[in-house]
């Protein structure tokens, strides 16, 4: 592979603002004064709800969209004053993917990923070289020859992929590149793009309305919520330690955090006055993570704990679990003190009994 | 039949070939670019001109109202300042030409407006002009739709150039009026008809195995 390693480019958000004019008149605002550092080389997911603002974000950082207030360096070229060729520049220093391909559908694979090179003045022998090493890299060498239309929808992402890498450049945005694919999909999906990042060292900015993804490769998350920043941070911290509601919210579709049927129809948030058992949820992070601790509960404190469900997980190459289990209400603080002595994090859920 | 006859069938024949071919071609030449300009010239859109959209919008719809028998007439000055004279089969290329323009302007804006805007969006992202686009995405992704109305225009000039008679043009047309009507020679007009249909098939039948040859979609059924 004839790749260099390249320096991945860092993305600043200034207090950014994007409105639109609205159809009837008056303006709508789908971003609101976003102020966020995207590192260099590293993969920082954004995730929020439909409508959120995502989109709008990423595409400002190609100049699709300009902001209406603040500024976005790339590289620290401040994209939003860059016109014509200065921009054009720009954009060829940062490719881009999208969750429906965009793939032409009168161009091979190969034709498709020559064509940033083209529109970049690349001679010919040279896009075909650079083109077949880029074919080899997301793995189509059998359908070098084949139309969009022959392939499978990780097949086209693939060709999307590598056709936003023709140029080598410095950012690699992702708009939901996965979410039109089916799980297993998604999975080589990402781990193309893991791999892209940890051999080309290009900066990886993705959007996605899935937590999943976000644990899955990226090491940095920011919550986005009505155009606003809600939450920002290292992936481990953001999952072990969410702050916001919305973070909160999109965290509970992972496994190990959602209450099980049976014991969602009969929890209460009061304290019944006969004997019951508290609900908590219970996570393990850092070096704790993988500690026996519901064994020592029960041997220090001669507790009696039930398991309602429970994962470990991974991120990076950080394990974190998720436990809720319930145990006789009258002893849950000396329990709960105990594990956070511990290290680990409790949030009491309710009562059950 | 006489041998004298079949030659002018076969002259009118060429005849009309001649002033249909040329008037695509130069309804194609001045057709094309009209229409790709109409298609991205919208505010907002590629080449964002809204105002110059405007105009040619009105000046294509005022053309395109006109009658084609009037505008043979209508137009009688012009066409003897480009063509040297009003009359006959190549003076005829001009009203046909004038009439094609507009029409074929029109096929190809509905054309490039079929294409995904996601397509252009892509293209935006790499750094391509919009001219850029136009070349590498907006015509190569709109060939079949644009093949097929290409084949509709043809088929289009070949029922106006039956009317051209009227100033002088020949053709198939013509000869059916002069012989089939004012000669009362029924056969005659039958066989141009029969002639004329089967210019129309084969110019179909052409014109989608070409569509269906540069389109490289879904191969069976359109379903996305
Ligand atoms: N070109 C536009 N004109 C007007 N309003 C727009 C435009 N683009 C986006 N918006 C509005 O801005 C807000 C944010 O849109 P955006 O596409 O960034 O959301 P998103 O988070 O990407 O959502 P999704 O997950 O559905 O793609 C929405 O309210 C949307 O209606
Ligand atoms: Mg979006």
């Amino acid at each position: 592979m004839s790749d260099r390693k390249i320096q991945g480019a860092s993305i600043v958000f200034q207090s950014v603002g994007k409105a639109f004019a609205k159809p009837g008149g008056g303006m709508v605002s789908a971003v609101d004064d976003v102020s966020l550092t995207v590192d260099a080389g590293a993969i920082t997911g954004i995730i929020g709800r439909s409508g959120a603002g995502k989109s709008t974000m990423l595409r400002m950082v190609n100049g699709l969209e300009r902001p209406t207030s603040g500024k976005i360096l790339v590289g620290g070229q401040d994209v939003g004053a860059a016109q014509g060729t200065a921009l054009r520049a720009i954009r060829r220093d940062v490719g881009m993917v999208f969750q429906h391909f965009n793939l032409l559908a009168s161009r091979t694979v190969a034709g498709n990923i020559a064509l940033p090179l083209e529109v970049a003045g690349v001679p010919g022998a040279r896009i075909k070289a650079r083109v077949a090493d880029l074919i080899h890299r997301v793995g189509l060498d059998a359908q070098a020859d084949r139309y969009p239309a022959e392939l499978s929808g990780g097949q086209k992402q693939r060709v999307g992929i590598a056709r936003a890498l023709a140029t080598e450049p410095k950012v690699l945005l992702s708009d939901e590149a996965t979410s039109a694919l089916d799980p297993e999909t998604t999975q080589t999906v990402l781990e193309l793009l893991k791999d892209i990042n940890r051999e080309l060292g290009l900066t990886i900015l993705l959007i996605t309305h899935e937590m999943a993804v976000v644990r899955d490769i990226a090491s940095h998350v920011a919550v986005i919520e009505g155009g606003r920043i809600v939450e920002a941070g290292k992936t481990y911290d953001v999952f072990t330690a969410p702050q916001h509601p919305t973070t909160r919210s999109f965290l509970s579709g992972l496994t190990g955090v959602t209450l099980p049927a049976f014991i969602k129809g009969k929890i209460s948030d009061t304290r019944p006055a006969r004997p019951c058992d508290e609900v908590i949820h219970v996570t393990f992070a850092g070096k704790h993570a993988t500690d026996p601790m519901l064994a020592l509960l029960t041997r220090d404190l001669g507790l009696q704990v039930n398991i309602l469900s429970g994962a470990i997980e991974e991120i990076g190459d950080q394990p974190f679990g998720n436990l809720l289990i319930s145990l006789d209400a009258d002893r849950a603080a000396e329990a709960r003190a105990y594990l956070e002595r511990h290290g680990l994090l409790t949030q009491g859920l309710g009562y059950v009994g | 039949m006489s041998a004298n006859l079949i030659n002018l069938l076969i002259d009118a024949t060429w005849q009309t070939l001649y002033m249909v071919a040329v008037s695509a071609a130069l309804g194609t030449v001045f057709g094309l670019p009209l229409g790709v300009f109409l298609a991205t010239s919208q505010r907002g859109e590629l080449l964002s001109r809204p105002l110059i959209n405007k105009v040619l919008g009105l000046v294509v719809n005022a053309a395109r109202s006109v009658p084609f028998i009037i505008l043979v007439v209508a137009i009688i000055p012009f066409t003897r300042m480009v063509a040297g004279t009003s009359i006959g089969t190549t003076a005829a290329i001009v009203p046909l030409t004038i009439a094609a323009v507009p029409f074929i302007a029109r096929l190809i804006e509905n054309a490039i407006r079929e294409v995904d805007s996601g397509l252009i969006e892509a293209a935006r992202a790499m750094g391509a002009t919009p001219l850029q686009i136009i070349r590498k995405v907006l015509i190569p992704e709109a060939l079949p739709s644009i093949t097929l109305g290409l084949t509709l225009a043809v088929v289009s000039l070949i029922g106006y150039s039956a009317m051209v008679g009227a100033v002088g043009g020949e053709g198939l047309g013509d000869l059916g009026i002069r012989y089939g009507y004012q000669r009362f020679m029924p056969e005659v007009m039958a066989i141009v008809v029969v002639i004329l249909i089967v210019l129309v098939q084969l110019v179909q039948t052409i014109g989608e195995w070409f569509a269906a040859r540069v389109d490289k979609r879904a191969p069976k059924g359109r379903g996305q």
